[in-house]
């Protein structure tokens, strides 16, 4: 068959657009990840032999799931017929659920929603969230989450078979969860989502400094959440992402070099990104049950407003800062509040926040902590304390254009 | 007087004792008038630990338990599925001061 056959390319698009809803609706219908990610690709194969001959179904969704479910069915009843136990009895009753389930467009697009909480389940070990997710919700590769991950294939390859068995040896149930669990299950999915995001933004290790299709796959999966559960914080983490992203033509010189906030050309921020983020972030906020993520993606839009740094709203963000540290105290949210306090009162002033925070004993392996203190001790005009702070920061970073942003701040106190 | 007797293994010999043994073993023991209950475990990878602290539930992957807490107590409960179960385990006295680890009953399968 030609690559450009018609029907062929029909088979792909559907693939792309549908098959994570196909598969999100036959570990519904038959209960278990592995029998369905096989229905999945049996129903795909079938389609590819009979689209050509009888066309593409009207309905090529429904198609798929129900010629994935009877495939399956079949499959579990052979299986029966050599084992004859009667746990694979039990399998085959489950499997022949009420035929209509899956027709019921509601329980369909819910289907979705059991997939991301179940992939994100708390019970699921942080980075087996993370990969099971990539896995079954975006239809990412094994090989290509182990790339972005920097993992070994056959390490996250065994960390996604480990989840999936426990999700069916423990029973964790393909459930949306109820309201009074909701808010505690929906901050396990966003913080999942914000990994990914941040591991595409800024990865903490290698040559490459940004790791862009992580990050558009976060952004793709908070579209997603927000569009099936528009609760304000996920509205808030998708303004976040969306506000970062907006900077990322202008995070890095053409070289690969790393540019700070302030130094950025602002011409180059994305202006879609900006206001999509911005209205995201209004809507958050006009709910009146601001989260973390919308705070920040509150602070992040008043960054975007700005035209420069020096006219940004410095009071604003400071006051802003205040809010997260009730929410979610914490020594990096107590760091970055004395970034702002230096902008509105001066280096000195934030420079004795950062300087408490250290010697607290906080932070003292982190390595923005340090830069940020060279940065206010240059601004200061304290040379040595600058240099012993770069050098520190330059010991803890990893990663090559950070590195070699530090090394040149370094010679260019001395020069 | 009631005794609890706690089974150990490494995990990969936790198939090394034959089902039908320890089904027979059992029988025995109930024969005998002397058992109240036993059951086999799902392996550690199944396990999950629930915590509360300050009012609120923790959940974590695995049998973490602290190194210097003690096993000092059993349920055996019926529950749906694991929410249901992790549930239960949160209203549990001690899970404000320790950690209960939820771990699936494995069925003794004939070998």
């Amino acid at each position: 068959m030609p690559a450009t056959d018609p029907v062929r390319e029909a088979v792909n698009a559907v693939y792309l657009s549908d098959s994570r809803r196909v598969l999100a609706t036959l570990i519904r219908l038959l209960g278990d990840f592995e029998i369905a990610e096989e229905a999945l690709h049996d129903a795909f194969r079938v389609a590819l032999e009979q689209w050509p001959r009888d066309g593409v179904p009207a309905n090529p969704r429904a198609w798929l799931v129900s010629t994935g479910r009877f495939k399956a069915i079949d499959g579990i009843r052979r299986l029966a017929r050599f084992a004859a136990l009667d746990d694979v009895g039990d399998e085959a009753d489950i499997a022949v659920d009420d035929a209509a389930a899956w027709a019921d467009p509601e329980s369909v697009e819910d289907d979705r929603l059991r997939l991301i909480f179940t992939c994100c389940h708390p019970a699921l070990a942080h980075d087996a969230q993370v990969a099971l997710t990539l896995r079954e919700v975006c239809g990412l590769t094994t090989e290509e989450i182990a790339q972005a991950f920097l993992t070994p294939a056959p390490t996250l390859a065994q960390r996604i078979v480990r989840a999936k068995a426990k999700i069916r040896d423990a029973r964790i149930p393909y459930q949306v969860p109820t309201p009074a669990e909701l808010a505690e299950r929906l901050e396990a999915v966003l913080r999942v989502i914000y990994l990914v995001f941040n591991e595409g933004y800024a990865a903490s290790s290698g040559e490459s400094l940004t790791r862009h299709d992580l990050s558009a796959e976060a952004i793709r999966l908070g579209r997603l959440l927000v569009e099936l559960l528009p609760e304000p914080e996920a509205r808030g983490l998708l303004a976040l992402m969306l506000l970062h992203e907006s900077r990322r033509a202008a995070r890095t010189s053409r070289s690969g070099e790393l540019i700070l906030l302030d130094d950025q050309d602002r011409s180059l921020w994305d202006q879609d990104q900006i206001a999509e983020g911005t209205r995201l972030v209004e809507q958050a906020l006009a709910s009146r049950r601001a989260g973390r993520y919308t705070i920040q993606a509150a602070i992040a839009a008043l960054h975007a407003e700005a035209p420069t740094a020096a006219a940004t709203d410095w009071a604003e963000i400071v006051g802003l800062y205040d809010a997260l540290l009730g929410t979610d105290p914490s020594p990096v949210i107590e760091l970055n509040r004395a970034v702002a306090v230096a902008m509105r009162d001066g280096p000195a002033a934030g420079l004795a926040l950062v300087d408490a925070i250290l010697e607290r004993g906080d932070l003292l392996d982190y390595r923005l902590a340090h830069a940020t203190r060279a940065e206010l001790c240059r601004r200061l005009d304290r040379t040595a304390d600058a240099r012993a702070s770069y050098e520190r920061a330059l010991a803890l970073a990893k990663q090559g254009p950070e590195r070699r942003f530090l090394a040149r701040r370094i010679a260019e106190l001395s020069s | 007087m009631k005794y609890l007797c706690l089974v150990y293994l490494e995990e990969q010999k936790l198939h090394a004792v034959p089902d039908a043994e320890c089904i027979a073993c059992g029988e025995g023991l109930t024969n005998r008038g002397l058992l109240v209950a036993a059951e086999a475990l799902q392996p550690t990878e199944t396990a999950t630990t629930v915590r509360v602290r300050n009012g609120r539930m923790s959940v974590t992957d695995g049998p973490f338990a602290e190194t210097k807490e003690q096993l000092a107590g059993f349920y055996l409960i019926e529950a749906r599925d694991l929410n249901d179960a992790i549930q239960v385990a949160a209203k549990i006295p001690p899970a404000r001061e320790g950690s209960i680890e939820v771990r699936p009953i494995r069925a003794l399968g004939p070998a």
